[in-house]
Order: structure tokens, then sequence, then C-alpha cells
């Protein structure tokens, strides 16, 4: 039993890592129908960007908040201008490729100009283990699910509660009406891509230390970010969090019950699952075709 | 003649007299690029003429390639592994298509890339039948009477041979009223159903041939390198292959071939600047997708369209001016 409390709360943890990826990728899917491929290496990225900044002599907190400033520049700005913009009128697909052209590109780019080594990354939280009733939890996991919860909480509370978010819910369902209404369309958007790339600088400064910063690092969590987010319902944030836990945990769990081997495989076996039984996945609406 | 017919036929004496000027290791590039060809085009009939996003092509790439590695190291023909790479391809397509394809686009897209995962995981986990991260050597070639096969010249010949087949078969289903069907799907699916055609069979068929195609191509891979690991047929390799696709231009016959040649031969070419290549490539397309969505094959159509519209223009000047000066 304490095995597996232990195994549960350690994939607590990763799960909610796969939760703040997952919920840049739905907000993005949401406002402007963007599916990012490239999304595990929005992750990656910024774990180089801190690691610079990090040289350069800043303290971690301080590269964290710089490199959310440069990656909603360089991933949010950039990344809608250059690539979502024009492709856009095209529809899904051209999207698609274009950042499954990204992302290869963003990988070998930095394994080319900068290095396919892995580097240490320094932990936001210290070396220090409790015990609760014989079970051992590390302080990294507590902080990691902590942070990610408060983080993916306020970004639904900023969703819900303030007139901006308002606006960019009202954009993500009607975009027309949202324009009659006279809220600026491409704003609003542009802060969903805002939002994205710091949810992902997030996720890197939680994942990095166990991960390590490699150009390929984001090749899995990308994956299992879709995964979370399918799971959860794509057209629903509360899934993102919800298919991310269900996916850290379990996945924990399967390695340490079934077959350490298979582990990437559980989230495809849930997946799956779900799109058989619930195709809109467990918390998503269902949505019409449109002839 | 037709100048369709006549660049077709100048394609084809190119690829039967190149390997004369070839040396050994460009014969093998050549045979390894019809491979990619052939699984490619499967994959242009999921892909480009149905309209299917599938991303776990290279797992049954895979699966024809062990099949054929595994049956021959039991003792049995390649002759008879070949069928049978296809045959399970086919099965395992249909099987995979079932429930996948209850979900469309995207969501297909994530259900064939987690398969291409779940068969990578086998390839590697399970020794005993793949040899893991070993892999199966000494995988012998095919034996024809009256052709060695066991050189890379007579072994390009049976693959050119066996591409032009199936290449003649896709061509003959797409020009049959089942073809039809399946670029009636891909235009407009609500449509093409209100019109009585059966999407759901449709689509399963058109996924589970291309993987056929990606299983013929696999088991002439796994003769032709003679040692086969999981490293080809990972995640990674499916989405080169969509990418070879939707370069060469999706749902152009010839698409394929122009892919294939960005994605296997292309490298060989830029080995100088093998670290920056991928970046290069992927860089291309994200460029392609914005000037040319259509891929390279689209380049034709796109001028003639330009053509026409410049001739049209003009006529409309000229016609405008003659009504002024009258």
């Amino acid at each position: 039993m304490t095995d597996f409390l232990q195994l549960f709360f350690s994939g607590l943890a990763t799960g909610s890592i796969y939760a703040l990826a997952a919920l840049g990728f739905t907000l993005l899917w949401q406002a402007s129908g963007t599916i990012n491929f490239a999304q595990g290496e929005f992750v990656m990225l910024p774990a180089f960007m801190m690691l610079a900044f990090l040289s350069a002599g800043l303290p971690l907190l301080a590269s964290f908040l710089a490199a959310c400033v440069a990656a909603s520049f360089l991933l949010g700005w950039a990344f809608k201008r250059g690539v979502v913009d024009p492709l856009f009128k095209y529809g899904m697909m051209p999207i698609v490729v274009a950042t499954i052209g990204l992302s290869i590109a963003m990988r070998s780019g930095v394994r080319a100009g900068y290095s396919a080594e892995a580097y240490p990354f320094p932990s936001l939280f210290a070396d220090k283990l409790f015990n609760i009733a014989g079970v051992t939890i590390t302080l990294s996991d507590v902080g990691t699910f902590v942070f990610a919860m408060a983080l993916v909480l306020c970004t639904q509370a900023f969703l819900a509660r303030t007139v901006t978010g308002r606006a960019m819910q009202a954009v993500a369902q009607n975009t027309e009406s949202a324009s009659v209404l006279g809220i600026n369309v491409p704003r609003m958007i542009f802060y969903t891509f805002a939002i994205n790339a710091v949810l992902a600088v997030a996720a890197a400064l939680l994942v990095t230390p166990t991960y390590l910063a490699k150009f390929d690092m984001g090749e899995s969590l990308g994956t299992k970010a879709f995964f979370a987010a399918i799971i959860g319902g794509f057209n629903n944030s509360r899934g993102a969090l919800l298919g991310g836990l269900l996916v850290g945990v379990s996945e924990n769990l399967a390695a340490a019950y079934i077959s350490p081997a298979y582990k990437d495989a559980v989230a495809l076996i849930i997946f799956m699952v779900v799109i058989l039984f619930k195709p809109q996945g467990l918390l998503g609406r269902k949505e019409e075709r449109k002839v | 003649m037709k100048k369709s017919t006549f660049a077709l036929l100048a394609g084809a004496a190119v690829l039967l007299i190149a390997p004369q000027f070839l040396k050994n290791y460009g014969i093998y590039l050549l045979s390894y690029w019809l491979v990619f060809v052939i699984a490619t085009m499967g994959l242009n009939l999921t892909v480009g003429y149905a309209g299917q996003k599938s991303l776990g092509h290279a797992a049954f790439f895979g699966i024809g390639a062990y099949t054929v590695a595994i049956l021959m190291k039991a003792g049995i023909s390649f002759w008879l592994g070949l069928p049978a790479a296809a045959l399970i391809c086919f099965v395992v397509g249909v099987l995979l298509g079932f429930p996948a394809l209850r979900v469309q686009t995207i969501y297909l897209a994530f259900a064939t890339l987690g398969f291409n995962t779940a068969i990578w995981l086998v390839m590697r986990n399970e020794e005993w039948l793949t040899g893991g991260t070993f892999g199966i050597n000494n995988i012998a070639r095919p034996k024809l009477p009256g052709l060695n096969l066991d050189s890379n010249l007579g072994y390009y010949y049976f693959v050119l041979a066996l591409t032009a087949l199936l290449a003649a078969l896709l061509w003959g289903l797409l020009r049959s009223p089942w073809g039809k069907a399946f670029t009636a799907l891909r235009d407009n699916p609500i449509r093409a159903e209100s019109l009585g055609v059966d999407i759901r069979s449709y689509t399963l068929l058109s996924f589970a041939i291309g993987a056929a195609y990606a299983g013929i191509a696999g088991a002439l891979f796994a003769s032709l390198v003679q040692f086969i690991d999981p490293a080809p047929f990972t995640v990674g390799a499916s989405i080169m292959m969509y990418l070879m696709v939707v370069v060469g231009g999706p749902g152009y016959f010839f698409g394929p071939m122009v892919g294939a040649a960005v994605g296997v031969i292309l490298p060989e070419w830029l080995r100088f600047a093998q670290a920056w290549y991928l970046f290069v490539f992927g860089s291309a397309v994200v460029l392609l997708m914005i000037w040319l969505p259509g891929g390279l094959l689209s380049i034709p159509d796109r001028v003639r369209a330009r053509w026409h519209a410049r001739e049209a223009s003009a006529a409309r000047i000229a016609a405008a001016n003659q009504a002024t000066g009258a």
C-alpha cells in the first residue's frame, strides 16, 4: 500500500507537468484551431534559454521570468505571425505539417547549432524527503505538483474571471460574434499564444531537473501532452488537467506493477479506450458536423 | 504521342539506364529510394487520395520487414514471406483502422502515432521474436532463376519491376469506380456519404491497402539492407514518410517519387551539411506549407493557372481596348 501511494504521488507530479503542456495545447486549439506538433520543442527551447540566462549570472527565478518574456515573443508572437497567420486560411492540416517541420527544425537546430549533450538543470526545490505514515515523498514532487496546479488554476481563473479572459473565451467559442461585439480578436489570439509560451516555460522549469536539458527532451513530453489533452477532452481546459494527471499516475503505476518496458504505451492504451467509447474525451462536449 | 506519356517513357528509360553510370553504392541508394517510393505510394493513397491523416506508416513498414526477416530465419522462402508481409499488414491495418477510423483527422493522426510507438516497443522489447535492439542480421536476398539478386544491380531491377507493377495496380485502382469513391471521400465526406458511398468501409479499405504497400516495401527493405533493428521504424520515421508525401504533393500520382527523393536521396548529396540538413529540411517544410501548400508537384499546375490568368486578362484588356476604340 505504501508503495502504491508513493508511486501515486510521484505520478501526480509528472502528471501535473503533462497537464501544463496539455493546457497550452488545448488553449491554442480553442482560440485559433492550431494543433501544435512542436509543443514538446516549445518546452525544450525555454530550458536552454533559462540555462543561457543562468550562465549569464541571473538567479533561477529571474532566468525563469526572462525566459517567459523571451518565449512570449519568440514562441508566442513570432510563431503566430510567422507560421500560424499565413496558414490559418488553409485549415488545420497545413498548420499541423508546418509545426511538424518546425519541431524538426528546432530540434536539429539546437543539436547542430548548440550541442547534442544533456545538460544538468538546477531544481527549484531543495533535495528533501518527507515521511508521512511510512510513505516517502520528495519535496520536489510536492513542489512540482503544487506549482503546476497553482499555475493551471490561475490560468483558469484568469479565463473565467477577468474581462480579458472572458473575451478570450468568447473568441474561442465564436470568433465572428466576438468581433461584432468589439473584441479585438487578433490581440486575444496573441494572448493565448503568449499564455501557451509561458505555460511551456513553466513546464520546462519543472521537468528539466529530472529530464535534463537535451535537444530531444520534448519528443516524448509533446506526445504525452497531446494524449492527455485528447483523453481529457480537446475542447475543455479542465480536461487537460484531468488527462495529464491520469496519464502521469497510470504510467507510474503501470511501470511498477505491469512492465517498465511498456511504460510509454500506457498513454496510448487509455487514449484508444477513450476514443472508442467517448471520442470527445472524458470532459469534452460533442461537436456537430457542419455541411 | 501525348506529353505525359512521353515524360513517363523518358522517366522509365532513365531508371533503366541510370545504374549503368552509377557505382555500387549509388545503385544501392536508388533501390533504397524505390523501397520508400512503394511505401509512400501506399501512404499517398491513404493521405492524398482518401484524406486520412495517418502518422503510423513506419509501423507497417516495420511489420513487413520483421515478417520477412523472421520467416526467412525460420527457413521459409522470401516468395512466401513477401505476400505474408502484405497480408499481415493489410489485416493489422483493418484491425487498427476499425476503432481508429471512428474518429477523423487529427484524432486519427494521434491514434496511428500511438500505434507506431506500441509496435516499436514490441520490436525493442520482445527479444525472443525480434532480437530486441540487436536486431536480426544476415537476412538473405531472395533467389530468382535468371537474375542474380545478391548483386545490388540485380536487386535494383527486381525492386524496379515490383515498383512498376505496384504503381500500375494503384493507377488501375484509382481509375476504377472504387478510386473515384476515395477521392469523393476526401473532397467532401458528407456529400459522398449522402450519395451513398459507405464512408466507413472505403476509408478502412484505403487505410488497409496503404498498409499493405508499406508491408511490401518493408519486406523489400529487410532484404535490401540485410540487417534490421527497431531504429528505422520509429514515430520519427512515420512523420518523415508523411512529410515525403506532403512535400511531393499529396494526391499527385508521382508525388511520392519526388517526395521520397527529397527524403532519401537529397540527404546523401547534402552529406557535408549532415548536422544542419534536418534543420534546413524542417524549415523548408514550414516555408513550403506557407508558399506551396499543394507540394512540389503543384508547381506546374500553379504556373499553368497563372499563365491562363495572364492570358485571360490580356484578352480582356484587348477586348476592352477594341470596345473603346470602336
